[in-house]
């Protein structure tokens, strides 16, 4: 076992445990019909999001999904920023104009969300084409799912950051579903890391659901980047133990997984946060108290949170125009 | 300021405001397919690519999607990238970063992020080059809001555009014409802005206003010379962007003029001529004494044979006859 300062991996189980009370925060809201947004929660999916966020710094550049609340804390967001936007509220980190599916903190280094999928992947590689042409050491990391897989505009990402060595990793969070149709149904051939191989890509498929495992993967796949190596793609074998939207499968509002009990049943034995606690105790790295606290600060962070939301205004109805352009500096 | 000026080709005042753009911000660079090479881009690179290196001038594998998606992606952190499709048509498959990604972004994140883009799609009408490398497509970026689009007839506003449209923090659609190319005009060596929203009068007249875009400014400057022999006296709008368009002098030249006649080099239905028609008698109904007509493309897809591309693509002779059916509107029995 390498070895981690307490400090660390205690920040890790904080990330991850601020992400899942958010998410879990959600559940009622979105069943009393409070929350009308579309909502695709990230709990069970924890790990990747903080363990690649882990190894970026505030300069590092993220690109995310529909799937992205966890991607946004992890780098930093603020969770009161967040769940105001999902409510629609002005102080929402969007002004309430993009909802669950479009966050962003520039200043964190998180450049945007958005549910296209396979879009916001050459967008990332954009970025890092910036930080070659600006002889910069900043990485672009580009999460996407396994559903992205199947979209073109992957391979030609991959071929171009490979091309021009570009400091990028595609980090892809593969939880089995694309949407409602299982992996089976969509590819031909199912490891999804050897896809970036015949680009001369180096490409790691990891435990998605153990956060030091996908911390090590990256730490290693960023220093690359750092070095000007190139790009380097890791796919994280994870699960969502909620619905693809909403807290359930409530696809045609029947409110039943699609997925085999069995299937979910191995899974939630697997939950990524549960089991790094089980660690961090069995390794004597840290007290029950002491997790007890972290995972009540969290409980306010997500009070405060909702409390944050509810004070803010909706956007005013006059406003539905302002953002569209940014308006020009007068020219000199 | 001295405004030193000289004859310029339309391609070489691209190429002008390409080298004083580059060479006086070190953000802005050149992304896409062929920038080196003539055949794709004709003489606008020149020198781009020995002056500022393969880091700032980039020639891309086949690759629009994940290009154009890139040129979003710098632009979203700071940089002014131009990405150019040397067939407007190959830009299609980069609808998603341009239209759900770039045009998008600034709004639905709140004004958090602007896209300062230029997108450049250059329309290679005629020489038999048939329904995929000659589609005018401006109508269909001018629909989208987010994006502004601009398309330049003159090499004065060819240069003037292109620098407005890279110091602009938004996405701009520019667009040029390979018929326009050769075209020569004053052009000043220093670097300047031609304002993104507003027409120009190309000649004052009192009869008619023609409102023409990109190539047919020049079709409706050589129908007005036609017409003046008969005694008509046309007014020539050159409607440079088209979003967002100049609705003030639009609609100022024809309450002058009371007949209006779209030019446009796209295709009828839900045109821009369509949209100019309708922003006339929006703004100016009262003041017409006939319906606006429309001169465009038909809607058929461009044919290759150059015996169907002779009707295909609107001439003078029929800027010259759309006028002259909006004079005799009501005299016909």
């Amino acid at each position: 076992m390498k070895h981690y300062s307490k400090e660390f991996l205690i920040d890790l189980y904080r990330t991850m445990v601020r992400i899942r009370l958010c998410e879990e925060s959600l559940v009622e809201p979105i069943l009393n019909g409070e929350v009308q947004c579309p909502v695709h929660l990230y709990s069970g999916e924890e790990a990747v999001a903080a363990g690649v966020c882990a190894v970026l710094s505030e300069q590092d550049y993220v690109f995310g999904t529909h799937r992205s609340h966890g991607h946004y804390l992890a780098k930093g967001g603020s969770m009161g920023e967040l769940i105001a936007e999902i409510y629609g509220k002005e102080a929402g980190c969007s002004r309430g104009r993009g909802g669950s599916m479009h966050i962003i903190e520039p200043k964190k280094g998180m450049m945007g969300a958005a549910p296209i999928v396979g879009g916001t992947i050459s967008l990332a590689v954009g970025a890092a084409l910036a930080s070659r042409i600006r002889k910069e050491r900043r990485v672009s990391v580009s999460f996407f799912g396994d559903g992205a897989t199947g979209e073109g505009v992957l391979y030609e990402s991959l071929n171009f950051a490979a091309l021009k060595s570009l400091p990028m990793v595609f980090v892809c969070e593969n939880n089995l579903y694309s949407t409602h149709m299982p992996i089976r149904e969509c590819r031909s051939n199912l490891p999804i890391f050897q896809i970036a191989r015949p680009f001369g890509i180096s490409a790691f498929r990891v435990n998605g659901n153990d956060v030091l495992k996908v911390y090590e993967t990256a730490k290693e796949a960023v220093d690359s980047c750092r070095e000007g190596r190139g790009p380097v793609f890791i796919e994280c074998l994870t699960y969502r133990l909620r619905g693809h939207v909403g807290p359930d499968d409530n696809i045609q509002g029947a409110h039943q997984d699609i997925r085999p009990e069995e299937e979910i049943k191995r899974w939630q034995r697997r939950d990524p946060i549960r089991n790094f606690r089980k660690y961090l105790l069995k390794n004597a790295i840290a007290e029950n108290d002491e997790l007890a606290t972290i995972e009540q600060a969290a409980q306010e962070e997500v009070r405060d949170a909702h409390a944050f939301m509810k004070d803010s205004p909706h956007p005013k109805q006059k406003d539905i125009g302002k953002h569209v352009f940014k308006e020009q500096k007068a020219s000199v | 300021m001295s405004s030193k000026s000289r004859k310029l080709q339309y391609s070489l005042a691209i190429n002008e405001a390409l080298h004083q753009m580059m060479g006086e911000d070190e953000s802005v660079f050149l992304i896409g397919q062929g920038v080196k090479s003539p055949w794709y881009v004709g003489n606008t690179t020149k020198g781009l690519l020995e002056r500022f290196g393969p880091e700032r001038v980039i020639d891309t594998p086949v690759s629009e999607n994940a290009v154009t998606g890139s040129a979003v992606g710098a632009a979203l952190v700071g940089m002014r990238p131009i990405a150019v499709h040397p067939r407007m048509d190959f830009m299609l498959y980069a609808f998603d970063p341009i239209i759900n990604e770039a045009s998008n972004w600034h709004y639905m994140f709140g004004g958090k992020l602007p896209v300062p883009l230029v997108i450049w799609g250059i329309i290679n009408r005629g020489g038999e080059q048939a329904a995929q490398h000659s589609q005018s497509l401006h109508a269909v970026f001018a629909h989208i809001p987010g994006l502004k689009v601009v398309m330049p007839s003159t090499p004065y506003d060819a240069k003037g555009l292109l620098i407005a449209a890279i110091k602009d923090e938004n996405p701009v659609i520019y667009i040029d014409d390979r018929w326009l190319y050769e075209i020569e005009g004053e052009v000043p060596e220093e670097t300047y802005e031609v304002p993104i929203g507003k027409a120009a009068v190309m000649r004052e007249g009192k009869d008619v206003t023609i409102a023409a875009n990109s190539y047919m400014v020049h079709a409706a400057m050589g129908a007005a010379e036609q017409l003046r022999k008969d005694g008509i006296e046309a007014e020539v709008l050159d409607m440079r962007t088209i979003k967002p368009i100049d609705k003030g002098l639009l609609a100022a030249s024809a309450r002058k003029t009371g007949r209006v006649v779209v030019a446009d080099g796209g295709w009828k239905t839900c045109g821009v001529a369509a949209e100019i028609s309708s922003i006339v008698s929006e703004e100016a109904f009262g003041c017409l004494k006939a319906p606006v007509v429309r001169v465009t493309v038909p809607d058929v897809p461009a044919p290759a044979s150059s015996v169907l591309e002779k009707i295909y693509y609107p001439d003078s002779g029929k800027i010259v006859q759309a006028v002259k059916r909006t004079l005799s509107h009501g005299k016909e029995a």
